[in-house]
């Protein structure tokens, strides 16, 4: 049994822990608001854009000059996994949910025999994937400078990316990252985004378009940037994961830790209650032996 | 009858105003967008579009990077992946 000190100790630390599991918790359902607005805000530009990548895709579809970015190599030899982590942790399954999801991939991959590389995007899926694969990780894109991964880091990935993809590196692409359902539940993810893939939204054969310049060369402008627009759109649907996640998982630990609060204090309010009964009774039997 | 603008950015939804026209720096070329346009997609070299709220007043320049314009039955679309001012 421990003594009373030692109760009163754990009973302190454990409510200093709860207090900073609560604050973390509010501040994520901020932050969780804002990543929400975000992606909200971004939402607009995506859709227009897959419109038109849509339109332009079915007419271009099959023709010989077709952009490599959209048409492919021609083999799928090599992969290339672009894993999107946080940098912080505190967030529950968040972050290894998203790395088991690639490293499932990544082994029924290799069983069919293909190549298998890592692209890492944040710190937090560094650890656990370099050690299942440590030789295979070519890149680390480091988001530890800015606050929140915006369209920058987007376009930085995708020139990564786009250089990769020139030098012969890899012959198809797929992303993974969380996708955003509520704040209790986020779907781990994997997306192809090279080649890319038309996107399928019925259009309706509109009137007579002019393009200008003409179709192929429009969609090998857009292809980039849709790419950027689907690495941001993960970016930002991680960011709202992570805050949920994290929210939730916080939640869960105040929760425990008020448990465990009200246990040590029942234990320690017995403990005390028993050390003063024994004293009762040795002063008693002390005073009958007289 | 004016003309529908959108001006959008991956970061969000820049402008959605009635206007009298844009004048679009397409990569052939300038064009002006008035009501009624047929429709178009083009390419946008970096550049101001000038857009005049109304007939014969003097334009507004918005610097766009990164854009492409699709005229459509609902109007002038602008996407631009940087807007500068």
């Amino acid at each position: 049994m421990a003594s009373l000190k030692e109760l009163k100790g754990r009973i302190n630390s454990v409510k200093s822990t709860q207090k900073i599991t609560k604050a973390k918790q509010m501040v994520a359902a901020a932050k969780l608001r804002k990543a929400q607005a975000a992606a909200e805000a971004a939402r607009p530009y995506a859709e227009r854009l897959g419109a038109v990548m849509a339109s332009l895709a079915s007419k271009v579809a099959g023709h010989e000059g077709a952009p490599k970015l959209f048409a492919g190599t021609g083999k799928d030899q090599r992969h290339l996994l672009v894993v999107a982590n946080s940098d912080k942790g505190l967030a529950g399954a968040f972050n290894s949910n998203i790395v088991r999801a690639a490293l499932t991939q990544a082994r029924e991959l290799k069983a069919q025999g293909k190549d298998v590389d890592f692209y890492l995007v944040g710190r937090k899926g560094r650890a656990p994937i370099r050690r299942a694969h440590p030789s295979n990780v070519v890149q680390m894109f480091d988001t530890t400078d800015v606050r929140e991964p915006g369209y920058a880091e987007a376009e930085r990935i995708v020139a990564e990316l786009m250089e990769m993809y020139d030098a012969g590196k890899f012959d198809v692409a797929h992303l993974f990252f969380s996708k955003f359902k509520s704040a209790l539940t986020q779907e781990p993810t994997r997306l192809q985004i090279i080649p890319v893939p038309a996107p399928e939204i019925a259009t309706a054969s509109q009137a007579a378009v002019e393009y200008e310049p003409d179709e192929e060369e429009i969609l090998a402008e857009l292809l980039p940037r849709y790419l950027k627009t689907q690495v941001f759109g993960a970016l930002l649907e991680n960011s709202a994961s992570e805050q949920g996640a994290s929210m939730t998982a916080m939640d869960n630990a105040t929760r425990n830790a008020g448990e465990l609060i009200n246990k040590l204090t029942i234990q320690y309010n017995r403990s005390r209650q028993a050390a003063i009964t024994t004293e009762l009774i040795e002063i008693i039997a002390g005073a009958e032996a007289l | 009858m004016p003309l529908h603008f959108e001006l959008v950015t991956p970061a969000k939804l820049e402008r959605s105003e009635d206007v009298y026209m844009v004048v679009v720096p397409g990569t052939e070329g300038d064009f002006g967008v008035l009501e009624g346009h047929a429709p178009v997609m083009s390419t946008i070299r970096d550049g101001a579009l000038q857009v005049y709220r109304a007939e014969g007043a003097a334009p507004e320049n918005i610097a766009v990077r990164g854009g492409f314009a699709e005229v459509g039955d609902n109007g002038l679309t602008v996407l631009a992946e940087h807007v500068e001012g």
